[in-house]
């Protein structure tokens, strides 16, 4: 099936290109950009006004299966993903058993290979059983297909260990991923620690416990030459470590969450459990001063941290609640409405952000729409009225902080492989 | 006389691993020889480098990168975590011995997975030059890092190794002692 995409704004950094063009989509290639003349026999898409952008790539999810399918599934996630605009996702290892071998490494590509919606690419455990003790068989997981290690949700606390993670990371070319949080010091903390917290009366998390570790990640990147990935990073200091390392060349990158620039701690006055999550809400300065890293690179991409849970989960007292939420459904269009509308980024940093920087960083072969390369494409329609509601997520979890939020913008199709995979 | 000293030296051996070289390809200037295994817990490979690379030899260090000490290119050798780069074309492949234990020191996960990367077999030692000659310092893990088909088979020279090391270190002795009597006379 030939595919066109006749009249829409093509907006791709890795061409230096945001210009309107046709683009044109054959055996799963893209192969033309600019004034195509289109034929009878093709499938063509009128995306006149629309912005035509390769595939956004979220590189950090949940799945849950195998494990917890009663949370998702790997079906769920994919249809949930295409459905908000993204054509790949990279999935954390912390299932129920933890991927940290090829078999489960297997399982979950070979799932998604038969779903068939989204691209699939497993983060693999940095150690057995992310149990922070003994390195994971990371050889064997990356000849099956792994594209970063982490011990997403259970980090690394033993610098000795993540030293050898670094180092050992090296033979395949592949990144570690961080969840940055100093466990002894998170104790128990249930949102920010501040004049918030206090009020509240919750028990507080207080930013340290990151800041802490992406200090330790910064000085073994120094110390390994290895790239890094700090995840979903939530705080201004946290940030002047990320910013600091660049100047100084080290291969350190990150990525934001849309939730921790979207809402501060004072959701949480609420005590609605879907503000909880980790790293928590934190204060307007530091989503301030994510927006400024949004602007001059120091943030590198925007990932969800999608995190299905159960109501059984997320229907109970704030402190009781499991964390996290979710975010496959309403990225794109927070990403619209708060940074692309408000001009806080421009459209060829979106794209960066949303698609180009993370295949870098997790090298994918993908984020571009250069001819030849694999037609991954998200079609967003910057002024769509959407409005977020739970009760129409493919998602299984329910667990969203924006529903009801109306937004301007969102995804209008979205492309895998030269397929049309969603079409609103 | 130095007899092997911790993680630091070990003379007689790189002398009886050059003796052993020479026996089989006349001139170690210009070859390549391929070091593989713990290079950080290994006082031979330390001697090794510096002796072979005095002798002109085109000396390739491999390991995982835990295994392989901070900048050990200061020795004038090449330093690479990919096997197959250090054998392809080598006249000689030395392995190391890589203990058990160190897979409780987080230096690498598993047994397995260290054999599929580092351990050296028949296929992996095809990329090398026809004639190469395989050899280890011993004490040897067969299937840790080297596969008996290997340590056995006709490349090795190990055994030779072994009997070369009785002849230096009885040279170096019979030097160390000084001039005899007979001699002086």
């Amino acid at each position: 099936m030939t595919i066109l995409l006749k009249g829409g704004k093509v907006v791709d950094p890795s061409q230096g290109l945001c210009k309107r063009a046709d683009l044109l989509i054959e055996k799963g290639k893209i192969a033309g950009l600019g004034k195509i003349q289109s034929k009878k026999s093709w499938r063509i898409f009128d995306v006149k006004g629309w912005v035509v952008a390769p595939g956004f790539i979220d590189m950090h999810v949940h799945l849950r299966e195998p494990g917890r399918e009663d949370k998702e599934t790997i079906e769920t996630g994919c249809r949930a993903a295409v459905a908000g605009g993204f054509t790949s996702v990279a999935c954390m290892p912390n299932t129920t058993p933890v991927n940290d071998c090829e078999a489960i490494s297997r399982f979950i590509l070979e799932k998604a290979h038969d779903v068939n919606l989204a691209n699939v690419f497993p983060v693999g455990a940095i150690t057995k059983g992310s149990r922070g003790k003994e390195l994971a068989e990371i050889g064997e997981m990356h000849k099956v297909g792994v594209v970063g290690i982490s011990d997403d949700g259970m980090p690394v606390q033993n610098n000795q260990i993540m030293r050898r993670a670094l180092e050992y990371a090296k033979i395949f070319g592949i990144p570690v991923l961080d969840h940055c949080e100093d466990l002894s010091l998170a104790a128990g903390g249930a949102m920010n620690e501040g004049s918030v917290s206090t009020e509240l009366g919750l028990r507080g998390h207080n930013r340290a416990a990151e800041e802490l570790h992406v200090a330790r990640d910064v000085i073994l990147s120094r110390l390994t030459g290895s790239p890094i990935h700090i995840c979903h990073i939530s705080t201004k200091e946290s940030l002047n470590w990320v910013r600091r390392a660049k100047e100084e060349g080290l291969k350190v990158t990150c990525e934001v969450t849309p939730h921790h620039f979207g809402l501060s701690e004072e959701a949480v006055r609420t005590y609605d459990p879907n503000f909880k999550m980790n790293p928590p809400l934190r204060s307007q300065s530091d989503i301030d001063a994510i927006l400024e890293g949004l602007c001059d690179g120091t943030i590198d991409c925007i990932a969800t941290d999608h995190a299905p849970h159960t109501r059984i989960e997320k229907e109970v007292p704030y402190e009781a609640a499991a964390n996290g939420v979710v975010g496959l459904e309403s990225a794109v269009p927070l990403v619209w409405d708060l940074l692309v509308h408000k001009e806080v980024v421009s459209l060829p940093r979106t794209v960066e952000l949303l698609s180009v920087n993370p295949n870098k960083i997790l090298s994918l072969n993908r984020g571009t729409l250069a001819e030849g390369s694999v037609a991954d494409v998200t079609v967003v329609d910057p002024n769509k009225e959407v409005v977020i509601d739970v009760s129409k997520f493919k998602s299984k979890g329910r667990n969203c902080p924006f529903n009801g939020w109306k937004l301007k913008g969102g995804p209008a199709m979205t492309l895998v492989r030269g397929r049309v995979v969603w079409n609103q | 006389v130095n007899a092997g000293d911790g993680m630091h030296e070990h003379p007689t051996q790189a002398l009886l691993d050059a003796l052993t070289i020479e026996d089989h390809k006349s001139e170690i200037g210009g070859r390549k020889i391929a070091i593989v295994g713990d290079i950080t817990h290994s006082r031979v490979a330390r001697s090794d480098a510096l002796l072979l690379t005095k002798l002109q030899a085109n000396v390739w260090i491999c390991g995982p990168p835990t295994l392989i000490p901070i900048d050990f290119e200061q020795y004038g050798v090449q330093v690479t975590y990919d096997l197959r780069e250090a054998i392809e074309g080598a006249d000689v492949v030395m392995m190391l011995r890589t203990q058990l234990e160190r897979q409780k020191e987080v230096f690498y996960p598993s047994v397995k997975e260290y054999f599929n990367l580092y351990g050296l077999d028949r296929k992996k030692l095809s990329l090398a030059k026809k004639d190469v000659i395989v050899m280890h310092p011993g004490p040897i893990n067969r299937g840790v890092e080297i596969d008996p088909d290997v340590a056995d088979g006709g490349f090795s020279v190990i055994l030779e190794q072994v009997n070369n090391g009785v002849a230096v270190r009885m040279a170096i002795l019979y030097l160390m002692m000084g001039p005899s009597e007979e001699t002086t006379k």
